[in-house]
Order: C-alpha cells, then sequence, then structure tokens
C-alpha cells in the first residue's frame, strides 16, 4: 500500500481539479457537481441506505452469476482442456458464442426470464462463462507433458490425474480467467440492471440521471469504481494465497 | 534404517556386505547369471515421419539382471531415452515385448518408477518437499498415516534434504529439486528405478555428489536400476553393466560388465587404470560414431 501514494495523490489531484472547475464554472456545475457535493450526496445515500439497497441485489447478481460460471466452466474446461473429443465437439460453438458481446443476449433473456433476477444472473453467467472456460482450456493444453507422465509413472489413473496434477498445474490460468470474468460481470450486471427492471445499482445510477438528482447520479458512479476496486483487490489477495507455492510475491 | 528401507525378498544382498555385493555384480552379462527381472524380447520403434520413416531401434533384445546397475550409451538421437520410456511403459513399441518379472509391459507397471531428466517440470511445484515426496506412497493404500510420516522422514533423509521438509520447489536448488524426485521415486519402494539422464541438468559437483547419492541407494535398498545418460564418465563410474546403443536402428554396440569394484569413489575409483581403459574404449566407439553419422542439426 505504501508505494502506492504516488497514484493516489493523482487521484487526489484530479478530484480537487474537478471541485475547482466545478466551482469556478469552467465546467458546467449542473452536470459535473462538485466534488464535495457529490461526497455529501454519497455520505447521506449510504446512510440513508438507498445505495446500500441498491448494491446488495447487484452484488447477489454477480456473485451468483460467477458462482455458477466457475462451476460449470472449470470442469468443462478441464474436459476439452484433457479430452480431444471433448475439444473438438466444443470448439465451433464456444468459437461462435463467444465474440457476441453479453449484452445481446439481454433482449432474449428478457423473453425467456423476465426482467427480474433470473435474467440477469443467467446474463451475468453467460458472460463470465467463456474468459473462464478458454483460460482453463489454455492453462489444461500448458501443462507440461512430463508432469503428466510423472502421474503416469506413479500409477496415477487420469481421472485422478485431472484432480491432483492438472487441476492444480492449470490453477494459475484458471485465477486469471476468473479475474477477467468478474470484471465483465460487474460490466454487465450494471448493464442489465439499466436497460430492466427497478432495483440494483445500475437502476439507481439512470433513475437519479432521469430525475436529475446528479450528485446521487455520481455518487452511484463512483461506488461502481471502489466495489470494482475492492472485487479485484481482493481476488488478487485470494491469488497470492492460493499460489503462494509460486513464490512470486503476487501482492496486490 | 538401512533394515527398515531393505526389502524383504532380499536376502542374499542384506546378508552382504557391499564390497561382497560389488564381487557378485562383476561377471554380470552373463545370461547364467541373476534372474532377469526385465526382458527385452525382439524391441522395435518406429517414429512415422511424413519423409521416411524412422526406425530407433530394430528387433532389439536383453535381460537385464534383477540388482544390476545397468547404464544405456550411445549418441545422440539413438534411442536411449525412448528405450527407457518403452521399458517402463510410458510409451508403447511398435512391434517387440517388454517382461518385467514375467508380465508384459504394457501401461506403467507397478513396481518400476521414471525419474525424469527435466526435475523441474516432473517435481509438483504446488507440493512442499514433504508433500512431493509423499506422492510416492500414492499407489499403496495399505500405508496409514503415522506410517506415512515415518517413511516420508525416511527417505527425505535418505537422500539429505532433512529440514527442507516444508520448502516449496522454488526455494531449492536444481540438485535439491532432483533429490525430492528420487525421494519420491524411492519411497514407493520400486524393484527398478528408471533414470534418463538424471543429473545432466545440475552442475558438476553436484553431479558428483548425486552420484554417490545414487550409489548409496542403490546398496542400501538392492534395487535394480536403469540409467540413461550421454556421459560415458557417468555411466563408468556408476554402472556394472554399459550398453552401448549403435545410430538409430543399429541396435545395441556393445554390451560390457564393468569390473571396478564397489563401493566405488569420485576420486580414487575414476584414478584406476581400469576405469580409464573402461572409459576410453566406450567413448572412442560412441565418438566415432557421433562424428561420421552426425546427423544435419
Amino acid at each position: 500500500m505504501t508505494r502506492r501514494w504516488p497514484g493516489f495523490l493523482l487521484v487526489a489531484i484530479l478530484l480537487l481539479a474537478w471541485e475547482y472547475a466545478s466551482a469556478t464554472k469552467l465546467i458546467d456545475p449542473v452536470s459535473m457537481p462538485r466534488i464535495s457535493v457529490i461526497a455529501a450526496s454519497w455520505a447521506k445515500s449510504i446512510d440513508g441506505g438507498a445505495l446500500l439497497q441498491a448494491l446488495l441485489p447487484t452484488l447477489g447478481r454477480i456473485f451468483a452469476g460467477f458462482g455458477l460460471a466457475v462451476i460449470v466452466a472449470v470442469p468443462v474446461g478441464l474436459l476439452m482442456g484433457s479430452i480431444p473429443l471433448v475439444y473438438r465437439l466444443l470448439e465451433p460453438i464456444t468459437e461462435f458464442i463467444r465474440p457476441i458481446p453479453s449484452s445481446a443476449y439481454i433482449p432474449v433473456a428478457i423473453l425467456f426470464l423476465g426482467i427480474d433476477n433470473e435474467m440477469k444472473v443467467f446474463v451475468v453467467f453467460v458472460a463470465c462463462l467463456f474468459p473462464i472456460l478458454l483460460n482453463t482450456h489454455g492453462g489444461v493444453r500448458a501443462v507440461d507433458p512430463v508432469l503428466i507422465d510423472t502421474g503416469r509413472t506413479f500409477g496415477v489413473s487420469p481421472l485422478k490425474a485431472l484432480w491432483q496434477i492438472v487441476l492444480p498445474a492449470a490453477l494459475p490460468s484458471i485465477l486469471t480467467g476468473m479475474r477477467i470474468s468478474l470484471g465483465i460481470a460487474l460490466i454487465v450486471a450494471v448493464v442489465a440492471e439499466m436497460i430492466a427492471g427497478n432495483s440494483g445499482i445500475g437502476y439507481f445510477i439512470l433513475d437519479m440521471q432521469r430525475i436529475f438528482r446528479v450528485p446521487e447520479m455520481f455518487a452511484g458512479i463512483f461506488t461502481l469504481g471502489i466495489l470494482g476496486f475492492a472485487i479485484n483487490f481482493v481476488f488478487l489477495k485470494l491469488e497470492g494465497r492460493l499460489l503462494h507455492w509460486r513464490g512470486t510475491g503476487a501482492e496486490a | 534404517m538401512h533394515d527398515a528401507i531393505r526389502r524383504p525378498d532380499d536376502r542374499s544382498v542384506s546378508a552382504a556386505p557391499a564390497t561382497a555385493r560389488a564381487a557378485a555384480h562383476a561377471g554380470e552379462p552373463r545370461p547364467d547369471g541373476a534372474p532377469a527381472i526385465i526382458e527385452l524380447r525382439g524391441l522395435t520403434k518406429i517414429f512415422p515421419t511424413p519423409g521416411r520413416d524412422l526406425t530407433v531401434f530394430d528387433n532389439l533384445s536383453c535381460r537385464i539382471q534383477k540388482g544390476s546397475f545397468l547404464s544405456v550409451i550411445g549418441p545422440s538421437g539413438c534411442g536411449k531415452s525412448t528405450l527407457l520410456k518403452i521399458i517402463c511403459g510410458l510409451e508403447p513399441a511398435t512391434a517387440g515385448q517388454v517382461r518385467f518379472d514375467g508380465r508384459a509391459v504394457s501401461d506403467p507397471p507397478k513396481g518400476m518408477i521414471y525419474v525424469f531428466q527435466q526435475y523441474t517440470k516432473s517435481i509438483f511445484p504446488w507440493r512442499t518437499v514433504r508433500e512431493n515426496v509423499e506422492f510416492g506412497l500414492r499407489a499403496q493404500k495399505t500405508v496409514s498415516r503415522a506410517q506415512a510420516r515415518e517413511r516420508c522422514n525416511q527417505y527425505i533423509s535418505l537422500v539429505g534434504l532433512e529440514t527442507y521438509e516444508d520448502y516449496y520447489p522454488y526455494q531449492l536448488s536444481g540438485g535439491m529439486q532432483q533429490r525430492v524426485c528420487i525421494a519420491r521415486a524411492l519411497i514407493g519402494e520400486p524393484a527398478v528405478l528408471l533414470m534418463d539422464e538424471p543429473f545432466s541438468a545440475v552442475d558438476a559437483m553436484t553431479r558428483a555428489i548425486l552420484q554417490e547419492l545414487v550409489l548409496k541407494i542403490w546398496d542400501k535398498l538392492a534395487i535394480t536400476i536403469l540409467f540413461v545418460t550421454h556421459d560415458v564418465d557417468e555411466a563408468v563410474f556408476l554402472s556394472t553393466r554399459i550398453v552401448s546403443l549403435g545410430r538409430a536402428g543399429a541396435g545395441i554396440a556393445q554390451d560390457v560388465a564393468i569390473d571396478l569394484p564397489y563401493p566405488r569413489d569420485q576420486i580414487a575409483t575414476r584414478a584406476e587404470p581400469r576405469f580409464t581403459a573402461l572409459r576410453q574404449q566406450l567413448f572412442s566407439s560412441i565418438f566415432v560414431q557421433e562424428k561420421t553419422g552426425a546427423a544435419p542439426a
């Protein structure tokens, strides 16, 4: 943390510049209110519970969709990486679905699942699926054959090898995929909330904009920034804990 | 610890001191000597390549005595490592058979463990030294937790890694990592240890120390060791018998019994005229082949 002060200093300077520019009407104070005003409304929104109320459903959707994606993508990725037939079977579908932006599924998902949680969790799930799947597959492909042969010489069955050798060897790559997915999950959840429904931080931001409560709108946006930062920070810590055997000191 | 590790079926050797054992090894290549633990029958390996199929060996036969230390040497690309992989079932033969203890080998059999040249890729980086060594007990389900721990301690100290039990591989030197791989291979008490250029990636001093370690283990545990190396000195220093392969497809060029006495010593043994003579004989034959038939690199 201590070595990061230049970065935080820059943030502080930019915020001060914003405050100054807005106060002196260099920028339009209606659409860009002063930081102090935004901060005050942020405190009030947190205190009044409006922001927290908006945040909790979003968090729930992110982690539900992400969790489901991990449960599905890691085993499928392991199989794709180790059984050529599974790879040949799934590769064309994967390559077709993967480039479609996940927000494009939202209209379809609304048709089938409505505008509530199910739809949003589903969209987050689909968005998270591919980075985890592809990174797991890539990680498995990159496992050195010597490591596999080592298992074989010790009489480890292919199924056990998947769990005891392939999974830990591919873990760094799997975790990278998971980290990418978490970032995407936040984006997609907010977009879905803006398009349909009446809960979540995405809806909160859009709603505040519609009723011209611009400071609250910014409070919501900043909350997203803090949330993304916090999720990434916690995940890096977790990653460092799980991969401590690499000794690279992957500290956040 | 000496007695604890020794296999019970090895009465003849456990009773004899090291020197007596060495004497018994001396006349090794006679097929009427000790029983063969491994038999290669008409082994053929062909790698299909686009232009012309590459025959690595053609109808290779050989008997390997129980308790011997057999080194396989030969010019680069002669199929030394391939032969070792076929023997332990990691790679299929095109034709012919490997028999281990009277049974044909298809998959990696129990009782044979392969030690890889690339120890950095063979060690499990996410396991500590103890956990890596413990992995060698996987195949045996009859071992209790307490026994497993005790055995681990035994083999960790056998390879001289006590106090490093809880280190991760990235914290160890190359020589230490290969020691971990050796302990992991030995803890399941295999009858045969197959070592594929195990010391080619460590520095010269470490190599000399590990060579003595392997000889000590071979003597103590009375196992059969098949050792592939490109280093003729190393082969002569370690082995009871050396099989020198010719260029790919040429088969066995020389089959030499190494009648140097055990225990061998890095300084005394290497100073013996007999050592030099054997080394010279083998080295020149390989060197000539390497020079005349040098494949376009």
